[in-house]
């Protein structure tokens, strides 16, 4: 073997092209972090995640505490959102109504994300008779609607965050599965693969860790816009009385509890909590549009 | 050159810059590009990948990117000022007088409207009424040699097949009579005997409709038969320019010089000694190269090359070259030295490393079965390299998938791997079978995971193959590295942070992470420019060498397979045509088909051969015909034996197969001289 053919391997040469590919890495970056969507997404989302973690030490009020002799009072410097229909201050259970569904939607949205990658996955993976049924499955799923299948489910298994968190997170498996198996099938093709089973490797192996890491770009996205979701339909279960029980200051609880007193005029305990979840949402929704459009390949 | 350009000059680029902005900076792409086509003339534009050839074609048609712009100099088409012209007039243009043929003939066409349609529009752009431009449109399809053009109107774009779809952009590129036609790539995608077919054509149209052509392509051979004049480019400058014939056989430019000796053809083998390369890399988008563009590569290369940029030196009948030393050019220092490469192999003989008895392989596809390999018996000797020859469909691939274990072949097939038996799923070999039998793919880019490192990789390879780890792990992946000279520093890189050929190289490491006894190289080249080419293949030989592994190597280009292969084999619908050594098969008297296929590339003794069109398209694999699959194309066809009776392979000579009812002597008489036009195959059969 001559050893000329050394001059064939660049030394010099390469490093230009590995800085531009860090630039473009950190230019990636950069771009969510100039991106005024992602910018507002972040300050709406991180905000009422302090209200979720400190809300007691924010609120200046008890929001548990009744006082019968001062109900239903307007917004004023003493209540800021106002008094709800037992004397409740409604500022401070916004705040700490927080909590519950910056628990249950994420995790909701975390479980079908999970269990939609794993069977978008395999379904690409496998395609032939496996995919064929649980695509059946999927679709069936699919048809029905979300809140009527969690309003049975809780139904018969009681109103519970552990019950919501399933349901919901059962209920977007299926729509994650299909992103993340359109992706899958892309993958299945590349020769990647066929190199990992050219030296033995599990499936499992090729799945979730020659596959998944290529996939994480629509998994985030999904997971994101998912959430925007998870935290309307919570919310929607919990005004529907399907959620969790009174007296917790739960938003969807909020509004179902007060909104037969807005004909009344008192308008307050209903609104502020409602525009807290039309705020999250839209937040959650800005934060996710900037990064799909981050990681749009 | 600043003369004033011929009033007749179909495309007039002067001084021409071209900029991309790339994440905020702009690059130049275009550094002052002169060049003229003359009215009918056909003016070739070579150079590798990232040299700037389809930006100049499309700053032709003003039709850049988003991000890229013209930041100086002038275009004219046919004596308009392209830059000056207001976009409605640019429009006019492309829709009159200029055309372009791009590389992918199926993305070029809209899916979903009928042929016919597709091509009659450019009629009615021109304010011809419907139905007289079907009927034009007709003519045009017969125009190139669609043998049914009232059936192929009515048809969709994926119901053609690549080459067919490729005639139908060239009906609609000629239909409105542009003055100028640009062809990008336009037979990249094609098989051998297509784009023979579909260069002829172009040929033939250019006669008739006196078109002046910008001809692009990274192909020399493709522009050396089609093109007058040819312009060399190189990091965005054109180096050299002259008529073809001047800058191919006396080329004056260390580039053009070094790119003409990395190309394995006239018969190169590996034996009689290694490929030149051209070392380095083309300089990245935009860098500021003050001297000559080619100074960093050049082995010819002095103080003055790096400060002052050579001027376009005249050689004398329109020959120029862009460098200092023009008339040193082709004393160009050879970077390989030409040391033949040792050739140690057991020819066949022996106990083979593999073995294959009638092996098949059906696909059942939406009721029907396709036979996509029928009956392959063959043996690969240990340390041999088995050229494997075909069109697209021929079986190549499949046959490679088989060995490897991704696809199961039929029942009753045997694969012996060094005498027993393999399992058709890999799921079902030993490890060490698993291990013996590997691949390098024809793509780096899909054939190593974008998320992994390197190191990553080749490492895992060497753990699952070999069941090594730690630090014995490490050492071997170095060893590995080291062996397909790959710089360790970077072994800690993504794949996307490196170039072709660096990626090709991790895929051959990982390839022969496991020590194989075979390898297959399913086209490891075909996505890599020939100086890469050149070094990928000295790679693999001085591996074999090394290492005593045998190849079986699948490729497309003829040239590369005659430089490696020890023994080659013909596939054609699935069938082994042909099988001997290398030198015999490209000799006469070979099979038919091998003929024809050879027909494209020049002799051993650099001499040209006589073309043999193949008429027709490649008969479909759920539908071979009777008798011999070739009869339908055939250019040596005998009559009815061949219409009803397949031929076995037989053994025509020591060593040498091919499966035809013609006899070795009676092959050698008739390929003295080239075959004669053949009756219509309808008007016989009938």
């Amino acid at each position: 073997m001559s050893t000329v053919a050394g001059t064939n391997t660049p030394t010099t040469s390469a490093a230009p092209v590995a800085d531009e590919e860090r630039k473009a890495q950190r230019e990636r970056w950069a771009l969510l972090w100039k991106s005024k969507t992602f910018i507002a997404g972040a300050i709406i989302v991180g905000i009422f995640v302090i209200f979720a973690i400190f809300g007691e030490l924010i609120a200046p009020d008890d929001p548990f505490e009744t006082n019968p002799l001062n109900d239903l009072a307007a917004p004023s410097w003493d209540h800021l959102f106002g008094t709800d229909r037992v004397g409740r201050d409604v500022f401070s259970r916004v705040i700490v109504g927080a909590r519950n569904i910056m628990i249950v939607a994420p995790a909701a949205t975390l479980l079908g994300t999970v269990l939609g990658t794993i069977l978008g996955l395999v379904t690409g993976y496998y395609r032939g008779a496996v995919d064929d049924v649980l695509s059946r499955i999927i679709d069936a799923f699919l048809a029905i609607p979300v809140v009527i299948l969690a309003m049975v489910v809780i139904t018969s298994l009681g109103p519970s965050n552990l019950v919501i968190i399933l349901v919901v997170g059962l209920v977007f498996a299926p729509v994650i599965a299909r992103t993340v198996r359109a992706a899958v099938l892309q993958e299945v093709g590349m020769e990647y693969v066929a190199a990992a089973k050219l030296r033995n490797e599990r499936t499992l192996y090729v799945l979730f860790a020659e596959i998944l890491p290529n996939v994480m770009g629509p998994v985030l996205v999904e997971f994101t816009v998912r959430l925007g979701y998870a935290i309307f339909t919570v919310a929607t279960l919990s005004f529907l009385g399907f959620g969790i029980q009174p007296p917790a200051p739960d938003w969807g609880l909020q509004v179902f509890d007060n909104y037969g007193l807005i004909s009344g005029g008192y308008w307050w305990p209903v609104l502020f909590p409602a525009l807290a979840i039309a705020i999250l949402v839209v937040g959650v929704n800005l934060l996710a549009d900037g990064i799909a459009k981050a990681f749009e390949r | 050159m600043t003369t004033a350009p011929p009033a007749t000059a179909a495309l007039e680029l002067s001084d021409l810059e071209v900029a991309y902005r790339v994440r905020g900076d702009w690059r130049r792409v275009l550094r002052g590009v002169t060049l003229q086509v003359a009215e009918g003339e056909s003016y070739g534009l070579v150079g590798e990948s990232g040299c700037g050839k389809s930006t100049a074609a499309f700053a032709a048609l003003r039709y850049l990117p988003r991000n890229g712009r013209v930041s100086s100099g002038s275009i004219s088409v046919a004596g308009e000022d392209l830059l000056a012209m207001s976009d409605r007039d640019v429009r006019r243009l492309r829709a009159t007088k200029v055309s372009m043929v791009y590389q992918n003939p199926t993305g070029a066409l809209n899916p979903s409207i009928r042929i016919g349609d597709q091509v009659a529009e450019g009629f009615t752009l021109q304010g011809v009424a419907d139905g007289e431009a079907h009927e034009r449109a007709r003519a045009m399809l017969e125009k190139v040699q669609i043998s049914d053009p009232d059936g192929v109107m009515r048809r969709y774009p994926h119901q053609l097949s690549g080459g067919m779809n490729q005639r139908v952009i060239i009906a609609m590129a000629l239909a409105k009579d542009p003055a100028l036609l640009i062809l990008d790539e336009p037979t990249t995608g094609l098989d051998a005997t297509v784009e023979s077919e579909v260069l002829d054509l172009v040929s033939a149209l250019r006669d008739e409709f006196k078109s002046s052509v910008l001809f692009i392509s990274h192909n020399l051979d493709v522009i050396a038969r089609m093109c007058d004049r040819v312009g060399v480019l190189y990091a965005g400058r054109l180096v050299e320019e002259g008529p073809v014939g001047e800058v191919f056989n006396n080329p004056r430019h260390p580039y053009t010089v070094g790119l003409l000796r990395c190309i394995p053809r006239g018969g190169a083998t590996k034996a009689k000694g290694k490929l030149d390369t051209i070392p380095g890399f083309l300089p990245g988008l935009g860098a500021e190269l003050p001297g000559c563009v080619f100074a960093d590569r050049c082995g010819l290369s002095q103080e003055i090359c790096v400060q002052k940029e050579p001027d376009l030196y005249p050689l004398g009948d329109g020959h120029f070259s862009r460098c200092h030393f023009h008339e040193q050019a082709q004393q160009l220092p050879r970077v390989e030295s030409p040391t033949p490469i040792k050739v140690e192999h057991a020819n066949g003989q022996g106990t083979p490393i593999l073995r294959t008895e009638s092996v098949r392989k059906t696909f059942h596809q939406d009721g029907h079965d396709v036979r996509a390999v029928e009956d392959l018996t063959f043996a690969l000797g240990a340390g041999e390299t088995l050229g494997l020859v075909g069109e697209s469909g021929s079986g190549k691939t499949t046959l490679a998938r088989l060995l490897l274990g991704l696809t199961e072949p039929d029942e009753g097939s045997v694969v012996e791997l060094d005498g027993t038996p393999l399992a058709g799923s890999i799921r079902k070999r030993g490890r060490e079978q698993v291990k013996d039998v590997q691949i390098v793919f024809q793509n780096p880019d899909s054939a190593l995971n974008r998320r992994f490192s390197i190191q990553r990789i080749i490492g895992r390879a060497v753990t699952m193959l070999m069941g090594e780890k730690g630090a014995k792990m490490e050492s071997r992946m170095r060893d590995l590295a080291h062996s397909v000279r790959f710089d360790v520093r970077l072994i800690r890189q993504r794949p996307s942070e490196l170039s072709g050929g660096l990626k090709q190289r991790v895929a051959i490491a990982r390839a022969f992470a496991g020590d194989p006894k075979i390898v297959v190289c399913d086209e490891p080249t075909s996505a890599l420019d020939v100086s890469v080419q050149a070094a990928i293949l000295n790679l693999l030989a001085e591996l074999q060498a090394d290492k005593g592994v045998a190849y079986l190597f699948i490729s497309h280009d003829l040239g590369v397979v005659r430089y490696l292969s020890d023994r080659i084999a013909v596939l054609y619908l699935g069938r082994l045509m042909e099988l001997g050594e290398a030198g015999t098969v490209f000799e006469s008297p070979q099979h038919p088909y091998t003929e024809a296929l050879l027909s494209a590339v020049a002799n051993e003794d650099g001499t040209k051969r006589a073309r043999i069109r193949l008429e027709g398209e490649i008969p479909s694999h759920a539908d071979p015909p009777s008798g011999c699959v070739f009869h339908t194309r055939c250019p040596r066809f005998i009559g009815d034996v061949c219409v009803n009776e397949e031929p076995d392979l037989r053994e025509v000579e020591p060593g040498h197969f091919w499966r035809c009812h013609h006899t070795v002597e009676a092959l050698r008489e008739l390929q003295k001289t080239p075959p004669g036009g053949r009756v219509s195959r309808g008007a016989e059969e009938t």
